[in-house]
């Protein structure tokens, strides 16, 4: 409502910028900043201006790398701002992308699919468990709605509700899941907690084909979405269609989380942090906050994947690693509003 | 019903029926609605005041029978139209978020903004007049979790004038304030009633208020409408006895004075 915003968000797509192209030259095979703008722009242009580089840098930064640094970043950016359309439209600032049970739906998803795989039933591993876990997450929200759906006006209370009872269930089933596995338990448990390892472009681009329409439609929708958070007798009277809205965004928001855990596992707390955090010094504002949670995601996912890929010796499952980093950070910030707000 | 035959009239409900679940909450609702004039509805808990304002800003759709808006069914209005031509402000108020004071107000404008629109000269200029007239100016930088419950009750109803509708709706609206501001906001409301002819349906617990400030009164009882009709031949003693169940002295208007109630408490 300010005109500073753009200036804020072009900001943080530098920043993003700057993130990538540091992340892509990090790793067993340092290559500078200088060099891996060169390749990028030796591909862009198909100019021959990589001759006197290392020829395998090329193929380490455009098969390797980038690949797995987009995806993080994808994913990232697709978790907060389903995120903050979350926390928006359950008016719960600790809602997260995974509230309504869409995680638990694709993690069930995924595990029967691990558990088909070990008992034999030959569907390659990297078609069957995104695709199970996407259908898991789809079939997920449909009993939620399905649940919810009596309530009129679509309240935060009902959704939760819904989405706590389907959640539970599904854990149950993935414990037996778990159990069925027996040894193989560990393949199971390692997709759990998120992991970037091994992206390809093919799963850049399915990302982004879901997070980037996605967020386009949350976009035009977050004006509504301010007003919507007078409730729901109030925003109608404004002209907002608010259960209409509702369920558009949610559909949106769930779409994105299901696509972004089918690639990635779950990884926990970017999707309830940065819309947070950001909120705290943005203001609620969501026509700023959910572009700027999309950058935000987008540099803490990324920042966290090239730690655990570049930095510790061995990989750490992502979603460990976000949450332990996420986790302190918060509760720093969380005390220092506190104190603020006493003084 | 109603006395004004010169205007059409603004509102027209024929046996409008609403019930939640399977409680009859209305039933058998007839009322003819003038513009430019104050109306106070009244009646005891439960009566179905709220639901009968949810009805008319359409945030609720009849079950049965029909209600017209400026001669034409409300089921047809867009929302979006309806949002320029009715506010409503209610009784209770939470913000899911912290927003500004200034912010929210504004809010009161997004129906007349376009979706990717910054609002105009005019539109932050209707926002200021309506912080002036709350006297809320002072707290145009603050946040709406900051303030006071009377306080935030003032932003509210700054919110629906900055919408600058002819049509404005209030839900108990100055339930949770003290004396000198309820008083200070029906004055401001019986003037956009007085000078810029706007229509103003007002749920009132308070019959001494709505006494003062109202032209019309309806009252309803048991979801349906029991009188309606100018207030001094409306609120008697025998309405009051009959309706709240309370015995009450009323002291006739005069013209410089609203017909008076003095409860009998004991």
């Amino acid at each position: 409502m300010s005109p500073k915003p753009p200036l804020i968000l072009i900001a943080l797509a530098l920043f993003l910028a700057m993130a990538i192209i540091l992340a892509t030259g990090m790793g067993f095979l340092v290559i500078t900043p200088g060099e891996v703008i060169r390749v990028l722009w030796a591909k862009a242009c198909g100019a021959g201006l990589v001759a006197d580089l290392n020829p395998t840098f090329p193929f380490v930064i455009m098969e390797v790398r980038l690949p797995r640094i987009l995806a993080a970043a994808i994913v990232g950016g697709g978790l907060a701002v389903a995120g903050a359309v979350f926390q928006a439209i359950l008016l719960n600032p600790l809602a997260d992308p995974y509230t309504l049970g869409v995680s638990s739906g694709a993690a069930f998803g995924a595990s029967l699919a691990l558990v088909l795989g070990i008992s034999g039933i030959t569907v390659p591993i990297f078609v069957s468990v995104p695709l199970f876990s996407f259908l898991g997450a789809m079939a997920t929200l449909g009993a939620v709605f399905a649940l919810a759906a009596p309530d009129g006006r679509l309240s935060s209370n009902t959704l939760i509700l819904a989405g706590v009872i389907v959640a539970a269930i599904l854990s149950a089933g993935i414990g037996f899941i778990k159990y069925l596995a027996d040894e193989q338990v560990g393949v199971i448990i390692f997709w759990l907690m998120g992991s970037l390892v091994g992206k390809t472009w093919h799963d850049v681009a399915l990302t982004a084909g879901f997070v980037f329409p996605g967020l386009l439609v949350m976009l035009y929708f977050a004006r509504d979405l301010n007003i919507m958070s007078l409730g729901g007798r109030m925003a109608d009277t404004l002209g907002v269609d608010s259960r209409r809205v509702k369920k558009i965004l949610l559909l949106c928001a769930s779409l994105i989380t299901a696509i972004c855990v089918s690639i990635s596992g779950i990884i926990g707390f970017v999707g309830l942090i940065v819309p947070h955090l950001l909120r705290m010094v943005l203001g609620p504002d969501n026509r700023l906050l959910i572009p700027a949670c999309f950058f935000g995601g987008a540099i803490l996912l990324l920042t966290a994947d090239t730690i655990t890929r570049a930095w510790l010796p061995t990989e750490l499952p992502i979603g460990v690693l976000t949450s332990l980093i996420g986790g302190p950070f918060f509760c720093y910030i969380f005390r220092k509003k506190q104190l603020g707000q006493r003084a | 019903m109603n006395t004004n035959t010169l205007a059409a009239p603004l509102f027209v409900i024929t046996k409008g029926c609403f019930a939640y679940r399977t409680d009859n909450v209305l039933q058998d609702i007839d009322l003819s609605l003038a513009p430019g004039r104050f109306y106070g509805l009244i009646g005891p808990n439960g009566s179905g005041k709220s639901t009968l304002l949810d009805l008319l800003t359409a945030t609720r759709s009849l079950q049965g029978g029909q209600i017209a808006f400026q001669g034409r069914p409300l089921a047809n209005y867009a929302k979006k139209e309806l949002a320029v031509k009715i506010a409503l402000v209610p009784q209770q108020f939470a913000m899911g978020f912290d927003f500004t004071v200034a912010e929210l107000v504004l809010m009161g404008r997004y129906p007349h903004i376009p979706r990717f629109s910054n609002p105009t000269v005019r539109d932050l200029r209707l926002v200021d007049e309506a912080m002036a007239v709350m006297q809320i100016d002072g707290l145009r930088h603050r946040l709406i979790s900051d303030l006071s419950g009377g306080e935030k009750q003032r932003v509210v109803v700054a919110r629906a004038l900055a919408q600058d509708t002819e049509v404005l709706v209030l839900d108990e609206a100055t339930a949770n304030l003290d004396i000198h501001h309820t008083i200070e906001i029906m004055h401001v409301i019986r003037k956009l009633v007085r000078d810029q002819g706007r229509t103003v349906i007002a749920a009132i617990h308070d019959l001494n208020l709505a006494a003062a400030f109202c032209d019309q009164v309806i009252v309803l009882k048991e979801g349906s409408i029991f009188t309606a009709g100018p207030v001094a031949e409306v609120l008697t003693s025998h309405l009051i006895a009959e309706v709240f169940q309370v015995e009450a002295e009323v002291q006739a208007a005069t013209p410089d004075h609203p017909p008076q109630i003095h409860f009998t408490l004991n």
